[in-house]
């Protein structure tokens, strides 16, 4: 994930984006997915030249951005950590899981700690749910969650940051 | 000689850090100077054993589990590689009696094979039914997969091949394949392990129907929360692109099929076939009003033939092995097997797959091997949020889609998820009606205006205020929901809400208002 210096910076790269995934059928989730994972989120400044771009309106561009709780309209931490709530993850003790971790970090789902090295997300299924409860760091999975565990991940994803 | 080592790449088996003992066994095998061959293979979904490690031996494959990073020196002192006893010895893995006891039809490769190799897919009976597929008329290949009795193993349990003879019957400049994979069900992860496991298999299966009904161009929905499938969907595809088995021609024949994974972006209601395909098209996920049916006017206006993974993944074992060999198994009307995933709170979840008919108590207690806490199990949720919670009165009934309609509840996905003693069923009702609400896409008020109303009616009821005018009031709106909603989302959450209630009333009924507790603390 790269840090974004400047509206110029910003607009020269979903232009580039743009213009690499516009043709393809149905391009608007692709290229929100595509401006997301290199910006690390979907600026509310790109909807025009978004919308310009397929013919859309930006209130069309802003109503898809919004309706999928994957996109985000704001940076968010270094690390993203989805805790899940599903009923597999309920079952196992996955609401303690949520309180600890919303303790830990002192913040609430959809926010960033103050260092902003994590913004936590709640997530209605990893698909792990025969090793419940289930937690997402990034792209990488954990199962069977304990407090201690999450404590461990917390603290790693902290320390890589220093380290960086 | 080289010691073949099998070490999973499966999210799941990831999860339990597979991909650090992998590394460890790597680096150990090194400094002992032994010569080792690490195959990333998929899971065999005996979950509670990751990260399950295996070793070719001449008697077959020795499997350890579960492993971590600390066993791995202990593992190499007992001579593993030779497939000696240690403490986490796990015998033949054939032989293991949870693995042995299955029926794995859709899942016959999964955990064997490397997931990425074209070669070891082949060996192992891949591509016969796109064979079989290319000798036949479209029409003979939809009778083979309707014969076979396969209905939509997504949910809806619609015969698959009445919906292929729906999109072959369609004159079309264009007609599509679409893989639903969005799979947001809580308790199930048959999919993920498909795509990560096997991804050749329901390549495989969507070339075939594309073949079938005459569409050229697939489409696999994949849920954002799956980065591994999506690696390994795409390296496969890559794969299958390079050795002619998808493109212009394929296998040299005159067939035309192009695949590609479009992913999804966290909204549970896109798992909805026709708000699926709005979310194809780039627009917000709304569910479409029906008729017009998607195998008509689907994707782009085009006729589309929308399948689930296990559906499009079990069509190629039909086309190998014909329609008869797939329909012997299974009972009524309930054809074939049921990739079952135990989930929750279970000592041993996994992956199950055996035959339809197989009871809820055999699954629990056989298979998952009663609750991970110790404690009784007291309730189960079978077929994700949508699903009925069922008592333990309940747990006789066969897997079988209609004995499940016949108790008000279904089998859908086949995800089942346990609840010990502590779960207070008032609170799993009023989740129920909160997921609805966070994931309702807004177009019917039943479910937009419903689901956050019923969440408030049930907090009234936890509260204990006017339990049973309250009580009468979420009944009401239930009934509002179940018969005025234009999707199953609305539709269908009054299963789990009502079934609470039915089943397990003591956990609304007997609950002390604020008042007297003020009182009783006093």
């Amino acid at each position: 994930m790269q840090e974004i210096e400047s509206k110029q910076e910003l607009h020269t790269k979903v232009d580039a984006l743009i213009k690499e995934l516009q043709s393809m059928p149905g391009a608007l989730m692709p290229l929100l997915h595509a401006i997301q994972d290199n910006v690390g989120y979907v600026p509310e400044s790109s909807y025009a030249q978004i919308a310009k771009a397929l013919s859309l309106s930006v209130a069309e561009v802003h109503g898809v951005v919004t309706f999928y709780h994957h996109f985000r309209t704001h940076r968010p931490g270094r690390h993203v950590m989805q805790i899940c709530r599903a009923e597999s993850c309920q079952s196992m003790g996955s609401e303690a899981l949520e309180a600890h971790a919303k303790t830990c970090l002192n913040i609430d789902y959809h926010q960033t700690t103050n260092d902003e090295a994590i913004t936590l997300e709640p997530v209605y299924c990893l698909g792990n749910c025969a090793l419940s409860p289930a937690v997402m760091m990034d792209d990488e999975v954990y199962g069977r969650v304990s407090a201690a565990d999450l404590d461990a991940l917390i603290l790693e994803a902290r320390s890589v940051e220093a380290k960086a | 000689m080289k010691t073949r080592v099998y070490v999973p790449r499966d999210s799941s088996a990831l999860s339990m850090g597979a991909e650090k003992v992998a590394v460890a066994i790597a680096q150990e095998a090194k400094q002992r100077g032994l010569d080792v061959e690490i195959i990333r293979n998929g899971s065999r979904g005996l979950y509670w054993l990751e990260a399950m490690v295996e070793v070719a031996t001449n008697q077959g494959r020795v499997a350890y589990g579960p492993v971590k990073v600390k066993d791995v020196a202990s593992l190499f002192e007992a001579d593993f590689l030779n497939g000696k006893s240690h403490a986490l010895s796990l015998g033949l893995t054939e032989e293991i009696d949870w693995l042995k006891k299955q029926q794995r039809l859709t899942f016959a490769r999964v955990g064997v094979t490397d997931p990425v190799s074209l070669d070891e897919y082949i060996a192992y009976d891949g591509y016969k039914g796109l064979k079989n597929a290319l000798a036949l008329s479209g029409a003979d290949i939809v009778k083979t997969v309707t014969d076979s009795g396969l209905r939509g193993r997504g949910g809806a349990a619609f015969p698959t091949g009445i919906k292929w003879k729906t999109v072959l019957g369609c004159e079309s400049d264009q007609k599509y394949i679409v893989c639903n994979a969005d799979e947001g069900d809580s308790g199930t992860f048959s999919d993920r392990m498909i795509m990560e496991n096997d991804p050749f298999v329901l390549i495989e299966g969507m070339t075939i129907a594309g073949i079938a009904v005459g569409a050229t161009k697939g489409y696999i929905y994949l849920r954002s929360e799956y980065p591994h499938a999506l690696k390994t969907l795409n390296e496969a595809i890559a794969k299958a692109e390079n050795a002619s088995y998808l493109g212009e021609k394929i296998c040299g024949t005159v067939h035309k099929f192009n695949l590609e994974v479009r992913r999804a972006a966290g909204a549970y209601v896109c798992g909805e076939e026709t708000s699926l395909l709005e979310s194809l098209e780039g627009k917000r996920g709304m569910v479409r009003f029906k008729p017009p049916l998607p195998a008509i006017e689907g994707l782009f206006g085009k006729p589309t033939v929308v399948n689930n993974v296990i559906s499009l993944a079990t069509v190629p074992i039909i086309l190998d092995k014909g329609a008869q060999y797939y329909a012997d198994y299974g009972m009524g009307r309930s054809r074939g097997t049921l990739p079952i995933q135990l989930a929750g709170n279970l000592k041993h979840g996994g992956l199950v797959e055996l035959a339809f008919g197989i009871t809820l108590r055999e699954l629990l207690y056989e298979y998952g091997g009663g609750s991970a806490t110790g404690r009784p199990i007291r309730a189960v949720q079978v077929g994700g949020p949508l699903g009925s919670f069922l008592p333990e009165s309940q747990f006789d009934t066969p897997l079988d889609y209609e004995a499940f309609t016949n108790i008000w509840a279904v089998l859908g996905h086949g995800g089942i998820v346990a609840f010990d003693d502590t779960v207070d069923m008032a609170k799993m009702a009023r989740y129920a009606f909160e997921f609805c609400a966070i994931e309702s896409c807004g177009k019917c008020t039943p479910c937009r205006i419903g689901s956050t109303r019923g969440a408030e009616v049930i907090d009234k009821i936890i509260a204990g205020t006017d339990t049973a005018k309250n009580i009468k009031l979420v009944r009401d709106l239930s009934d509002t929901m179940l018969n005025g909603s234009l999707c199953a989302l609305g539709g269908m959450t009054p299963y789990p809400v009502l079934s609470a209630m039915n089943h397990f009333p003591e956990d609304f009924n007997s609950r002390d208002s604020e008042d007297k507790k003020t009182k009783a603390t006093a």
